[in-house]
């Protein structure tokens, strides 16, 4: 199973490098978003600041959608998800690969939106380690929740609509605890960051599991 | 199932080595269906099938794997070339990728388009493109669903003598065509399929094995 999930997973990974999708259009629409929430707040500085993590979170959520509906429409736009289950691809091994995909891609997006938060909003991160657990443990549960639903609306019409729909719900207890774990790591809110990673981490355990078993029904019938 | 309605019905079929079975009728009528049904793709609702000795209700990643679909769509990534989706194909069936380069060749892929984005491709090269995917899978059962579509008279050609090889080979091909004028001279076999039935089942011109009946 891991080597058709890493075939899956570098050829989606491929697919990015040559489109560039993630790098011309994601990146700039994540600084614009964040951008646009620095001339909203800045007049009161304090309250930017306060509001970093969340800010830095919603606009992970939004990126996300985009992530995954490219993600998604990568197998549907000519069939191959179904020439997928014809070369004998075990669903699963679909469902980690493309997990791993979208997850490598909105890593790349925090690294650069962190560093954009670092130097628009002035943000002073005194806790590193937390900061780069909190977005690789999110990072997981986002991409795994997002290829789960992806595959759920794959069938439908209107997915590009349904999906954030869907998933922006979904990935609530995400922002709640990516955002608590960056206010410790900002300093900004005085909580244990890594108590609430481990909310994190339960809600990556459970959407993988959950997407390594159900992916191979909606594969199938969506 | 198309909503309520039952797609297919009523499809009596056996199907040997071989043979070149042309399956015709109008749109809408079920071919497509048919092939798919045969592909393991779409979940038979009742009755019993077989293919190559896998049970289609029971075992369908086993028939899947066995056999080579060239449907409507392409299943090529636009943004791969068309030798990496050749060999992602072929990794993914757990096929070595030897074999690429020669069945690109055998489908007239020039070597300047091997490393073309599929993006940039006319719909022909695209669709022999596709069908060379289905060549390097050297599957006992062909199916194609219409797949002169989009090609040029060499294209045309080329597929046709693709066909004869592969049942001379030994396998069982199975194809929807509108092109009759064409494909008739092919067939050792015409399947009518209309209203999702088997209307009419008829030997071809041709024997299974290559030879013309006389």
């Amino acid at each position: 199973m891991l080597r058709d999930a890493w075939l899956v997973a570098a050829k989606d990974l491929q697919i990015e490098w040559r489109s560039r999708v993630t790098f011309s259009q994601v990146v700039p629409f994540a600084g614009l978003v964040l951008v646009l929430f620095g001339f909203a707040l800045d007049a009161n500085r304090p309250v930017l600041l306060q509001a970093t993590s969340g800010l830095f979170w919603v606009t992970i959520m939004f990126v996300s959608t985009l992530a995954v509906q490219r993600s998604t429409s990568i197998e549907t736009t000519d069939g191959a998800r179904r020439a997928l289950l014809l070369a004998g691809v075990e669903p699963p091994a679909v469902f980690v690969g493309k997990s791993i995909a979208v997850a490598v891609q909105l890593f790349a997006v925090e690294i650069v939106l962190l560093a954009g938060v670092v130097v628009l909003y002035s943000a002073d991160v005194e806790a590193w380690g937390l900061v780069f657990a909190t977005c690789l443990v999110a990072t997981v549960g986002i991409a795994a929740a997002g290829t789960l639903l992806g595959a759920l609306v794959a069938g439908v019409r209107a997915r590009e609509t349904v999906l954030p729909i869907l998933l922006l719900p979904v990935l609530a207890p995400v922002l709640i605890g990516a955002t608590r774990a960056f206010d410790d790591a900002l300093g900004s809110v005085a909580v244990d960051g890594w108590s609430w990673l481990g909310l994190l981490a339960g809600f990556g355990v459970i959407n993988v599991v959950l997407g390594a078993l159900s992916y191979g029904v909606l594969l199938e019938e969506t | 199932m198309l909503g309520r309605f039952p797609a297919l019905a009523g499809a009596d079929l056996e199907v040997g080595e071989s043979e070149i079975v042309l399956v015709q009728g109008p749109n809408g009528a079920g071919k497509s269906t048919l092939l798919r049904v045969c592909a393991g793709l779409l979940r038979i609702e009742s009755g019993r099938a077989e293919v190559l000795g896998h049970d289609l209700v029971t075992d369908r990643a086993a028939v899947r794997r066995s056999v080579g679909l060239l449907g409507h769509d392409t299943a090529l990534y636009d943004d791969l070339t068309v030798e990496e989706n050749l060999r992602f194909w072929a990794r993914a069936s757990r096929i070595d990728d030897e074999a690429v380069p020669a069945a690109l060749d055998r489908l007239g892929v020039a070597d300047r388009l091997r490393d073309v984005a599929v993006r940039n491709l006319s719909a022909g090269q695209r669709r022999r493109t596709a069908l060379a995917a289905v060549v390097v899978r050297r599957p006992r059962l062909w199916l194609l669903d219409e797949p002169h579509s989009g090609l040029d008279q060499g294209g045309r050609d080329l597929i046709d003598q693709v066909i004869l090889d592969a049942a001379s080979a030994g396998a069982t091909v199975m194809l929807a065509s509108h092109e009759l004028d064409r494909t008739l001279d092919l067939a050792t076999r015409h399947l009518t399929v209309a209203g999702g039935t088997i209307t009419s089942d008829e030997r071809g011109s041709r024997e299974p094995g290559g030879h013309d009946a006389a």
